[in-house]
């Protein structure tokens, strides 16, 4: 089943037909990101939204959500094997500690 | 990292202690023993809610009552957080729940011990909660990312049930010798079965070295016991309780407790489905789903109209 056949497979290979699933994005606070927090399943967007609060933000009262169906993420494609830019380590000019700075030098 | 696409990538992920994601390539067997241990942690959470919310009515205070009634809707919320993790792994939520009502999937044999007493609800919350703890911190590292968020989550919540239910008992054994005496009934009761939630002793869990293997669990059942009676055993002291086994002792050499064996046969059958309250726990949760119909179908008829 899965690419690398051998009696593998994917977890996500599956999605259920019953409500459709979505992702929920939480801000705990305003000024903060919206972080993902976890996924649900609802019959609709309001409703997820209303679930989304029941479920991820039972401590927070000053919470947002985000609520998104999980078929409309378009997320980086699985067969991708070279990542379109390198990552940044190995390009150690992009870190502030690839610059010395005399000990004295104040505030940078 | 791009997508996991084959055996070998997948166990060097694995050996490292790197997360496995659901659109990674995984071995069936992988796959299945998280679907079924995923499965009976959230049924264990939904089941959970029994025992406990039998108290919210009767609750002794406002106070009680508002506590009791936010540990049990967090008791639904982390079964929610657990099946989402367990339907990325492709299996549906109504296939899920058919599990639990057909007996197919098992829930916690703990839930299937009676509450008769108020201060159960300070036992529980001590001990069960507490002996989840010990199961739960160590598989916020489990391989699985979706599971791992999940327990990060519930083990930030279950750490109020457990000093609720111990400040619970606290009072009561500050109270008058009758409310002393219901605390140690009522531990004495819950003890052994605290025990037996870690699960059958290493050398009868013959799946342990493989899902250690694949890093699904990080510890063995045994070690995990250690760790919650060694916890456990100065909070009995400074609760001023009894643990009902005659052979718990320090045992300065190791460094550590030792402690009886619970009756695993106990846990046989409790497991099996002959437990105190097996039957009870399962017609209820039967009756709160076919109640819960109309819901489901009011939902998707304004879904449908939409």
């Amino acid at each position: 089943m899965g690419a690398g056949g051998g009696g593998g497979v994917r977890g996500a290979a599956v999605i259920g037909a019953d409500w459709p699933l979505y992702e929920v994005f939480v801000r705990g606070k305003r000024g903060l990101n919206f972080v993902h927090a976890g996924s649900l399943r609802a019959a609709s967007d309001a409703h997820a939204v209303d679930r989304a609060f029941a479920v991820y933000t039972r401590r927070g009262t000053d919470a947002a959500v985000w609520v998104v169906r999980s078929t409309d993420v378009t997320a980086s494609a699985p067969a991708e094997k070279e990542p379109l830019f390198a990552p940044s380590g190995d390009k150690v000019y992009r870190h502030p500690t690839f610059y010395s700075i005399p000990e004295g030098v104040p505030h940078i | 990292m791009p997508v996991i696409e084959d055996e070998a990538t997948f166990e060097a992920t694995v050996a490292g202690n790197d997360r496995i994601e659901p659109r990674d390539w995984m071995p069936e067997g992988y796959r299945r023993t998280l679907v079924r241990q995923i499965a009976q942690h959230a049924h264990s959470e939904i089941i959970g809610m029994q025992p406990e919310g039998a108290w919210i009515g009767r609750a002794p205070s406002l106070r009680r009552k508002a506590i009791l009634l936010a540990k049990v809707q967090d008791e639904a919320g982390h079964g929610l957080y657990l099946y989402s993790a367990c339907e990325t792994l492709g299996v549906t939520r109504a296939e899920l729940t058919d599990m639990l009502l057909s007996g197919k999937q098992k829930y916690s044999s703990i839930f299937n011990y009676p509450t008769p007493s108020y201060a159960d609800v300070g036992t529980i919350g001590w001990l069960v909660d507490g002996a989840a703890i010990c199961n739960q911190v160590p598989l916020c590292r489990t391989s699985y990312g979706p599971y791992g968020r999940a327990m990060i989550r519930i083990c930030k919540e279950e750490s109020f049930h457990q000093r609720q239910g111990y400040e619970l008992l606290m009072t009561m054994m500050r109270g008058t010798d009758e409310q002393r005496a219901m605390v140690q009934e009522s531990v004495d009761r819950f003890w052994w079965p605290s025990l037996m939630m870690f699960g059958p002793p290493d050398v009868e869990s013959p799946n342990t070295a493989r899902s250690m293997a694949w890093g699904i669990k990080r510890n063995t059942n045994d070690e995990l016991r250690q760790r919650f009676v060694d916890m456990t055993v100065p909070q009995a002291e400074a609760l001023g309780v009894t643990l009902p086994d005659p052979d718990l002792r320090w045992n300065p050499d190791r460094g550590a407790y030792d402690f009886g064996q619970p009756d695993w046969s106990e846990l046989k059958r409790v497991v099996s489905g002959e437990g105190p309250c097996n039957a009870e726990r399962m017609a209820h949760r039967t009756r709160a789903h076919e109640d819960g119909a109309w819901v489901r179908e009011a939902a998707a008829a304004y879904a449908g109209q939409r």
